[in-house]
């Protein structure tokens, strides 16, 4: 299990938390304008590193807040929390 | 034709209404105990709770909400201001939730839109939303940690500070009140059966002597 860091409410259980899969991943500003394949990677394409890899997660049984970290996928060990800067809920 | 009697509002619909645990009252006296190793538990039903969600990066807004409400807005986070009659609720960095006696709810929220009126905010009654469940006693505290992964030591988590976390597998709202320790666990209705057969549970061992 592990411990994770809300920028606002401080260390709690992972189950408090809801996964939302990797960070600043932007939606094509003009979805028009792009072909089946870049809609397609933007939609269902996503880095899978072994190492760092930023990602969002919300504290949903908690202040319910969207944030950003870094979390090593080796690891687990998880750094560099600010609020989420996409904003997205 | 035959003319319905409308039901006064104050107080016709007052009767009428149950709260959550209302018969489990005596089940909760039952599995109470008093003394060096015990542990009460009860229901305090229809607290006032509104809800305000403000904008925080407005100092004015939140000035004239607090000269308003007559209570100061904490800012620390998973803090409380005020006491068990009168309290505002940390919930998230543009959240928080004002807790008063029953009936209070207009009041309340016609204050804090006062305030609000020009500005973006909201201030909602969701006294029905959620009931109260009052577990206090020497060692509510040793009862509590058993369902709640929260680090409840004085250290860590004491009187006038609240958390939203699990219970078992519910959201509440967990604010302690007192040094007893004495906390309230803020639960909606519906889940409020399950939370007090999980604290009547984790009770037991310090209960039946």
């Amino acid at each position: 299990m592990l411990l994770i860091h809300c920028p606002w409410c401080g260390a709690r259980d992972e189950a408090e938390f809801r996964y939302g899969g990797q960070a600043h991943v932007d939606r094509p500003p003009d979805p028009n304008a792009v072909d089946d394949r870049e809609w397609g990677e933007y939609l269902f394409v996503r880095d899978n590193p072994r190492g760092r890899f930023s990602e969002r997660w919300v504290h949903s049984a908690g202040c319910r807040r969207w944030f950003d970290v870094v979390r090593d996928t080796a690891t687990n060990e998880m750094s560099a929390e600010v609020p989420s800067r996409s904003g997205r809920r | 034709m035959t003319v319905l009697n409308t039901v006064e509002p104050a107080t016709g619909l007052a009767s009428l209404r149950r709260s959550p645990l209302a018969d489990r009252a005596a089940e909760f006296a039952a599995s109470s105990a008093d003394g060096l190793r015990g542990v009460r538990l009860s229901e305090e039903a229809f607290l006032t709770q509104v809800n305000l969600r403000v904008p925080p990066e407005s100092p004015a807004l939140l000035a004239g909400l607090e000269r308003e409400l007559g209570l100061a807005l904490p800012h620390r986070p998973n803090s409380v201001v005020g006491d068990e009659r009168d309290a505002v609720l940390w919930l998230g960095p543009d959240e928080w939730l004002v807790i008063a006696p029953e009936g209070r709810a207009d009041r309340v929220v016609s204050r804090a839109r006062t305030a609000m009126a020009d500005s973006v905010g909201s201030s909602v009654d969701v006294s029905a939303d959620r009931t109260t469940v009052r577990l206090a006693g020497p060692v509510s505290r040793d009862v509590l940690e058993k369902v709640c992964s929260l680090d409840l030591h004085p250290r860590a988590f004491g009187a006038g500070q609240c958390a939203r976390t699990l219970v078992g597998r519910v959201r509440v709202a967990l604010w302690q009140v007192g040094a007893e320790p004495a906390y309230r666990l803020l639960v909606h209705c519906s889940f409020a059966g399950y939370l007090a057969d999980l604290l009547l549970d984790a009770m037991a061992e310090f209960t039946h002597a």
